[in-house]
């Protein structure tokens, strides 16, 4: 299945504190917390297909965590069949 | 912890796009003179710090603008803040505020306070200031709690709240009532502006972001005392998981601190 | 040289306004009401602000947020209403701060308020005593500039007398040499520069300049209150060196027992005096050099005895201490009694020369 998707994000892992509070904030629902463990022991967001470059996780981040992009033109990019 | 990883593909976040694409805001607030942030996870200041310190430079006051600290977690932003700054005694940050103005009319002076600054300890400077019309824009961080001590009762704690001196909640008849210090502050004349927004939600956050924008707006153009209540979360000060900060503040502060815009003259 | 005659408030607001003065707030109380009349009404006319404080809490913050943008600022009130402001005071003294406070004080019974501070912590502030309407003018104009000059909070130590005795007096600004500029001064014109400025009394610096943070703060206190008292001492003496004994007493107390010394050594009475310019820094070494070999050193205050205790420690054995002074208060409580009187003052001198005991 193809996801369209209009932008992206960076992550400075070491900046999180693993609040968790970016992922039921993103309006598309495409973060969610990784497996792993930064530098000083907090979980931190990981992105999957559908950003649209809204700015919402920046926004409610606490620790500036985030860069946000927006592609000239939105790609698809695929995702397996939920 | 929301662990329900979803086997969905993951797109790498290391470092920009190598596709045509532009950036959208920024990564840090501006203003700030490190990255470097030591409030505890889930806490709502320095999202709402970000929506003070864009206005400022948003409205072009950056190079004029000075800031004035009361006394709480958010005193630790006086050193990362590159805007000068008067760090004020525990409440009296409005009346240091107005010496400050008083003697330099053409700076865009703002105080940044806590509930237990403002609505605890220095309840008489604020009214005092907004009464004189005073031209700065106090800003209240009200996440009804002393966080800094570790979460007790303030003046804003609501009913029902539990706290490390209401452990089994805040109850009216041995501790009073919360008072709701922008209704109070709507109330007197000198006042330009009063609105109470909060940091919980993306939507949210726009709508602080433009009622701070509104009141530094009414002091460029000197029509009073401005005034803005921003309700943060406090996890660490609430005892709950940072995930459920939004909600709870929602549930309870935003209950009883009702947000809205409560004066805007003319 | 145009003297006019003017009441002591009213000279006190124009010396503090030829020394640049251009802020000033307060609330009213007796005696200290008329310095704040003064300066609401003279203030506009210079440019300058004064506000009517809803509180001194209120005042003493506006006073801060005024002089941490570099002006002249000051504040004032009677001992009690300084009560309510020592906090800020005291912290005014970490975050090096200038500002003058005026107490005009019901009488001497504020000396330990004023000299050993109710705030918190190691501080200290310059208390300058005027004994007289054109000394006040003067010491005023020295307060803002030693306030400047140690960036620390000074006293100007008044009271009822000074405030409502009218003088002839043409007050001129006085030149005490040049200061430091004030770059410090807050006004939000470094913001956003990466070099933005703080005035905080807790000693943590902006990050682009981090200082020795809280322990590097208050161990740099210690030395700037050390400097102050070896420098800034004043104290006038008479009659000393050949005197039997000697009465220490200061402000309009001390004006009263010079005048007194002056009869008696004009009948022949070996007695001398020591009248303290500087509560603080105390002057130990004058006081001291002046008990050496006296049969008796007196102190003359309106209190209950706080002055005699620098006294004996700065005399430390040298000679006998004796109080000779009291509470003395009109029935409003606000000013100075029967006490204020050459011919009493005189008795009690007398009785101590005599041996006898001195009932106050």
């Amino acid at each position: 299945m193809k996801v369209l998707t209009r932008g992206t994000v960076t992550v400075d892992v070491e900046q999180c504190k693993g609040c968790d509070m970016c992922i039921p904030a993103c309006p598309p629902g495409v973060l969610s917390m990784s497996r792993e463990v930064n530098g000083r022991g907090y979980r931190f967001p990981i992105l999957h297909p559908g950003c649209t470059g809204c700015q919402a996780c920046q926004q409610i981040c606490p620790d500036w965590v985030f860069e946000v992009f927006r592609y000239e033109e939105p790609i698809e990019l695929e995702v397996p069949e939920s | 912890m929301t662990d329900a990883i979803v086997e969905r593909p993951i797109v790498p976040t290391e470092h920009r796009p190598d596709r045509a694409a532009h950036e959208v805001g920024h990564k840090v607030a501006p203003l700030l003179l490190t990255e470097q942030s030591h409030f505890c996870p889930g806490c709502g200041e320095p999202i709402a710090a970000r929506t003070i310190l864009e206005n400022l430079v948003e409205l072009g006051v950056a190079g004029q603008s000075v800031a004035v600290l009361g006394i709480g977690c958010y005193t630790a932003m006086a050193s990362s803040f590159d805007i000068d700054t008067v760090q004020a005694l525990h409440g009296r940050a409005p009346s240091v505020a107005t010496g400050v103005k008083r003697m330099k009319p053409d700076s865009i002076v703002f105080t940044l306070q806590g509930d237990g600054d403002m609505v605890n300890e220095g309840l008489q400077e604020v009214l005092h200031t907004a009464a004189r019309g005073e031209s700065v824009t106090a800003i209240l961080l009200n996440n009804g709690v002393f966080g800094e001590t570790g979460g007790h009762m303030t003046a804003t704690s609501v009913l029902g709240q539990r706290t490390k001196n209401t452990i089994d909640g805040r109850d009216a008849e041995y501790h009073g009532y919360p008072i709701r210090i922008a209704d109070l502050i709507a109330q007197l004349d000198g006042v330009a502006y009063v609105a109470r927004g909060s940091v919980h939600s993306p939507g949210a956050i726009a709508k602080t972001k433009k009622m701070v924008h509104k009141a530094l707006q009414m002091q460029v153009e000197r029509k009073g005392f401005s005034f803005v209540e921003i309700l943060t979360m406090c996890p660490t000060g609430w005892f709950i998981p940072t995930i459920e900060g939004p909600q709870y503040m929602d549930d309870t502060l935003g209950q009883v601190h009702t947000m809205g815009e409560l004066e805007v003259r003319g | 040289m145009t003297r006019r005659l003017m009441e002591g408030s009213e000279a006190i607001v124009e010396a503090a306004i030829a020394a640049g003065c251009r802020f000033f707030t307060g609330y009213p109380m007796t005696p200290f009401t008329e310095v704040l009349e003064h300066f609401s009404k003279r203030l506009p006319e210079v440019g300058g602000v004064c506000i009517n404080a809803e509180s001194e809490l209120e005042a003493i913050g506006m006073t801060w947020g005024a002089a941490a943008t570099g002006a002249r600022a000051a504040t004032g009130s009677v001992g009690q209403g300084l009560s309510l402001m020592q906090e800020s005071i005291a912290e005014m003294a970490l975050a090096r701060v200038p500002i003058v406070v005026f107490n005009m004080s019901r009488g001497q019974s504020d000396y330990f308020q004023a000299t050993r501070g109710g705030g918190h912590g190691d501080y200290r502030t310059i208390v300058l005593a005027p004994m007289d309407v054109s000394e006040a003018v003067e010491l005023t104009q020295l307060a803002f500039h030693l306030a400047d000059r140690w960036r620390n909070p000074v006293l100007v130590y008044g009271d009822f007398l000074i405030a409502h005795t009218s003088e002839a007096i043409d007050v001129q600004p006085i030149d005490f040499g040049p200061l430091p500029d004030k770059d410090w001064g807050i006004d939000g014109s470094t913001s956003g520069t990466g070099r933005s400025r703080m005035i905080t009394s807790i000693g943590i610096g902006k990050a682009h300049s981090p200082t020795s943070g809280i322990i590097g703060h208050f161990e740099g206190i210690a030395p700037h209150l050390a400097a102050m008292q070896a420098a800034e001492a004043r104290v006038e003496t008479g009659f000393v060196d050949d005197a039997d004994h000697i009465v220490v007493a200061f402000g309009t107390a001390g004006k009263f027992v010079r005048y007194v010394v002056g009869k008696m050594r004009a009948d022949g009475v070996r007695v001398g005096y020591v009248r303290p310019i500087t509560l603080w820094p105390f002057p130990e070494d004058a006081v001291a050099r002046a008990s050496e070999g006296k049969r008796a050193v007196m102190v003359f205050e309106n209190s209950a005895g706080q002055l005699i205790d620098d006294v004996k420690i700065s005399v430390l054995g040298r000679a006998p201490v004796i109080p000779i002074g009291g509470i003395s208060t009109d029935a409003s409580g606000f000013g100075v009694g029967d006490m204020y009187d050459a011919e009493v003052i005189r008795g009690r001198i007398e009785a101590v020369l005599a041996g006898q005991e001195v009932t106050s």
